[in-house]
């Protein structure tokens, strides 16, 4: 696949990300400038995580409207694979790409650590090759990853299968305990109705390398490569 | 014309504000005992020009809703004045 990553000013993440989808998953890679307008035909188009405009105002909300983002959104309205990590994730929430919001963490701390995660359904790019209700080792690295959306878009998010993380302990129970940041029914990651966008707090770039002894988070790019290449 | 806007943020009452808690629990500890439910929003201010008071005021709540909150999670008031 060639896949865009989109590098905001204060994105920090971007070289992680490209990294591992060139040199451990073996894919083609196009950077892609917040001022661009070009998405260069890609098969598949990432956020990264970092800080895009200083989080200003709200993490993401000036990020989704630079240049880049509105044909992203096209991009991802014609169906387009859009997957944001961490502040990724901010930014596709505040473009309406998916439900709810990210809030200041319940403990009102920066929080950067390994945490566990467990898949609640297969049925999507970014868990396809995961078995769910084990437990993944994924860190975060967060001040604002309180996921929040009303009891209504809960209800849609469970009707339509969108909830595809949630934080856990080390054996998959999911419970209070597990939940670094407070976010609603432990949700760290989850995709938009028609299952092309998709969100989620952890960073899985940060452990797709066998070198660094974490590499739980290759699942979940091992997964897209399956889903897009049926 | 040119107007002032005086715009306030506020998170939504019904979600837990974690800095307002926190504010909260210091002025406890300072001796501030009678005090409770600190909640901590933005205020923004912004001067714009204008042809009418109207039109400044549809001007900024387009702006408020189109960037400056975000309904999910935030409420806002504003109010809008001729800057002299």
């Amino acid at each position: 696949m060639k896949f865009g990553v989109v590098i905001f000013p204060g994105s920090n993440c971007d070289e992680d990300m490209i990294f591992v989808l060139k040199e451990i998953m073996g894919q083609e890679v196009v950077r892609l400038w917040h001022k661009d307008e070009d998405l260069h035909d890609v098969d598949g188009i990432i956020l990264p995580g970092g800080f895009s405009y200083g989080d200003y105002l709200r993490s993401g909300a000036l990020a989704r409207f630079s240049p880049i983002m509105e044909k992203v959104i096209k991009y991802a309205h014609n169906g387009g694979f859009v997957f944001g990590v961490c502040n990724g994730f901010q930014i596709l929430c505040e473009a309406g790409l998916l439900p709810g919001a990210l809030l200041h963490n319940d403990t009102q701390k920066f929080i950067c650590k390994n945490v566990y995660i467990t898949a609640d359904n297969d049925e999507s790019a970014i868990t396809s090759e995961i078995i769910t209700s084990e437990a993944l080792k994924i860190p975060i690295a967060h001040g604002e990853g309180r996921y929040y959306a009303d009891s209504k878009t809960l209800q849609e998010l469970h009707a339509n299968r969108q909830i595809l993380f949630r934080y856990c302990d080390e054996k998959g129970h999911i419970n209070a305990d597990a939940n670094p940041n407070g976010s609603v029914q432990n949700i760290a990651g989850i995709c938009n109705k028609n299952r092309n966008v998709y969100g989620m707090m952890p960073h899985p770039e940060r452990a797709s390398d066998l070198e660094l002894r974490n590499s739980d988070g290759k699942l979940i790019f091992d997964s897209i490569l399956s889903w897009y290449n049926q | 014309m040119k107007f002032l806007a005086q715009i306030d943020v506020m998170p939504l009452k019904a979600l837990l504000d974690p800095q307002g808690k926190a504010v909260t629990r210091s002025l406890h500890t300072i001796g501030f005992s009678a005090m409770d439910n600190v909640r901590i929003g933005k205020h923004i201010s912004i001067e714009l020009e204008a042809n009418s008071l109207e039109e400044a005021n549809m001007q900024v709540e387009e702006a408020c809703k189109k960037m400056l909150i975000n309904p999910i999670m935030e409420g806002f008031e504003f109010s809008v004045k001729p800057l002299h």
